[in-house]
């Protein structure tokens, strides 16, 4: 959006030496980034923010929340989502706006200071912008944090099956409700796929579980039932009990056993699988 | 309205709800049920719940009132089909189904009806001969 | 904070079916929110329990249903609104199992439990309002 009868001290100034200026803005952030791009990459990439971050400020306005500067806005957004996703550090990242900052600087200071209350402002909207990055960095890295636990728990919770109609999820390492939420809904989805009529929750690699944990297995639990499968918990801990019965939970008429085995033992008897050991075979 | 048909095969009764039923047809529902319980001497009632997207009270009420009435002509009732989503759904909501039977599909449903017509004729052996038979049909 | 994302619908619920048109609404205000399925579904029970209790103890009413977004995710908001009796005892009301008429009384504690924010404003005499809204993860 140009407003060229305004005629803009600041633009005027970047457009008079985009050349020299920009050249001298791919240099610094390029040795920052220490061959992590390439010139001709950065130069692509600058050339078009540059283009319409003086458009924005030819306009006049020197609030980047202002609609001049939304082009902007979408660009950085955009580097920073793409900078994140590669693994740059957030100041990899950000350098691209501050570069510009001294590359403004030491054109400034070449042509003695004239535009100096002019410069003032630029800094500071340059200062704005990198905020901006960071902000839309650290964004990105939530997503993708969150997007790696997902995938996480996709791989530490597998249903399993044990034998025909009797399926297992193994849980290890560190329960927790969003954990056990996802483990609740694979394991009752799995039920359906399969047909299977019995359910082990085996927690012998659980270290500790917490009220709201012991509520979703017992949730668990109780859903199996009304999908009408029969679930058993095995590998309760001497601590995790003590945790269960301390904090008033009631495990009711839930099936649970010492160990996977014993589980595995009990849920075949119930799925009508008799477990025989030949009389002749050594033990 | 609509209204939720129910077939009879053999001694057992089926009905498979397949549409977002307003609760003026659940009670009907429930109604045609007791009737065709009371008249039929059907020993099992099978509710296919399968397409089903939500149960709430309302209809979780109808599925326990419905065993309970078929617990009195000695039938039993069994739901089948509920999907994970519905059951996560009911324990939170927390509604219990009574004496309501569950089974994952139709097939197993009928297999639990057939298990429990199984003990009933063993119960009634073992009374027969205890003593002399008094004869109901 | 939280604005209006866009949809956003009134329905009234004089009879039945209205219920059922609004778990309907709620269903697909919900899937454009993108919830997941069981999030969707403990939303439309319990929407559907609290326009039950319009209808039925409130006398009728609307519903007002719309989709919302803070910064970081979209979510559904449904608000039931009657001028109705009102409840004389909340505390009771939300009591599992209390029924003043021939319901589970699992309505109200039941919706409570499946959404992530509840608010109920009620005056005897005057109606009631209950809202509920439920955020993607
Ligand atoms: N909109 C309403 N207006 C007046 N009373 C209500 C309303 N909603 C609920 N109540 C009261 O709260 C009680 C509990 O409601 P709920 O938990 O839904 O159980 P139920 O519908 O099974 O009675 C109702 O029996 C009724 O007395
Ligand atoms: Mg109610």
């Amino acid at each position: 959006m140009t407003n060229p009868t305004q005629g803009d001290q600041l633009a005027d100034l970047l457009r008079g030496d985009a050349d020299e200026l920009i050249r001298r803005w791919v240099g610094l952030a390029a040795s920052s980034l220490r061959g992590r791009m390439t010139e001709a990459e950065l130069d692509r990439e600058l050339r078009e923010f540059f283009a319409v971050l003086v458009d924005a400020l030819s306009t006049g306005s020197r609030d980047i929340k202002d609609d001049a500067y939304a082009d902007a806005r979408v660009l950085l957004e955009e580097l920073s989502r793409t900078r994140a996703r590669l693994g740059f550090s957030p100041s990899e990242t950000a350098v691209g706006v501050f570069a510009l900052k001294r590359a403004v600087f030491e054109l400034i200071e070449r042509r003695g200071n004239d535009g100096f209350r002019e410069v003032i402002a630029l800094s500071s909207l340059l200062d704005d912008l990198g905020l901006w990055t960071f902000e839309f960095y650290s964004r990105t890295r939530e997503e993708i944090i969150t997007e790696q636990s997902e995938q996480l728990l996709e791989l530490t919770t597998p249903v399993v099956k044990l034998w025909d109609g009797v399926l297992a999820v193994p849980l290890v390492g560190t329960l927790d409700s969003a954990r056990t939420q996802v483990v609740m809904e694979k394991l009752l989805e799995a039920l359906v796929e399969s047909g299977a009529e019995q359910a082990i929750i085996d927690i012998t690699g659980v270290l500790a579980v917490d009220t709201q944990v012991a509520q979703h297995l017992l949730k668990t639990v109780m859903a199996a039932r009304l999908m009408g499968a029969e679930c058993t918990i095995s590998g309760i801990r001497p601590q995790i009990a003590q945790t269960i019965v301390g904090l008033g939970i009631e495990f009711g008429d839930i099936t649970t056993k010492a160990s996977l085995a014993d589980a595995l033992l009990h849920a075949l008897r119930r799925a009508g699988v008799d477990v025989v050991r030949r009389r002749n075979q050594a033990v | 309205m609509e209204r939720v048909p129910i077939l009879k095969i053999g001694d057992v009764l089926l009905v498979s709800i397949q549409v977002d039923l307003e609760d003026q047809s659940v009670v009907a529902l429930q109604e045609d049920l007791a009737e065709r319980i009371s008249s039929t001497g059907a020993h099992g009632v099978v509710i296919d719940i399968s397409a089903v997207e939500i149960v709430d009270s309302f209809i979780g009420r109808m599925f326990a009132t419905i065993a309970s009435i078929s617990r009195l002509f000695d039938a039993d009732t069994v739901v089948v089909g509920m999907r994970p989503a519905v059951a996560i759904t009911l324990v939170e909501l927390g509604l219990t189904l009574g004496e309501v039977r569950t089974a994952l599909d139709l097939e197993k449903g009928l297999a639990v009806l057939r298990r429990l017509g199984a003990d009933r004729e063993v119960r009634i052996e073992v009374d027969e001969d205890d003593e002399p038979v008094q004869a109901f049909s | 904070m939280t604005s209006p994302a866009g949809e956003r619908k009134e329905l009234p619920i004089r009879r039945d079916d209205d219920v059922v048109r609004v778990r309907q609404l709620v269903r697909s205000y919900a899937q454009q929110a993108k919830l997941s399925l069981v999030d969707q579904t403990k939303l439309v029970t319990a929407t559907s329990e609290l326009a039950r209790n319009t209808l039925t103890y409130g006398g009728g009413g609307v519903a007002d249903v719309e989709i919302v977004a803070d910064t970081r995710r979209r979510g559904v908001r449904a608000s039931f609104i009657d001028e109705g009796p009102g409840i004389a005892d909340v505390e009771l009301a939300f009591t599992d199992g209390w029924t003043s008429g021939k319901g589970l009384g699992l309505g109200l504690s039941g919706a409570r439990r499946l959404v992530d924010e509840f608010n109920l404003t009620t005056e005897v005499g005057r109606g009631t309002t209950v809202t509920v809204t439920k955020w993607g993860r």
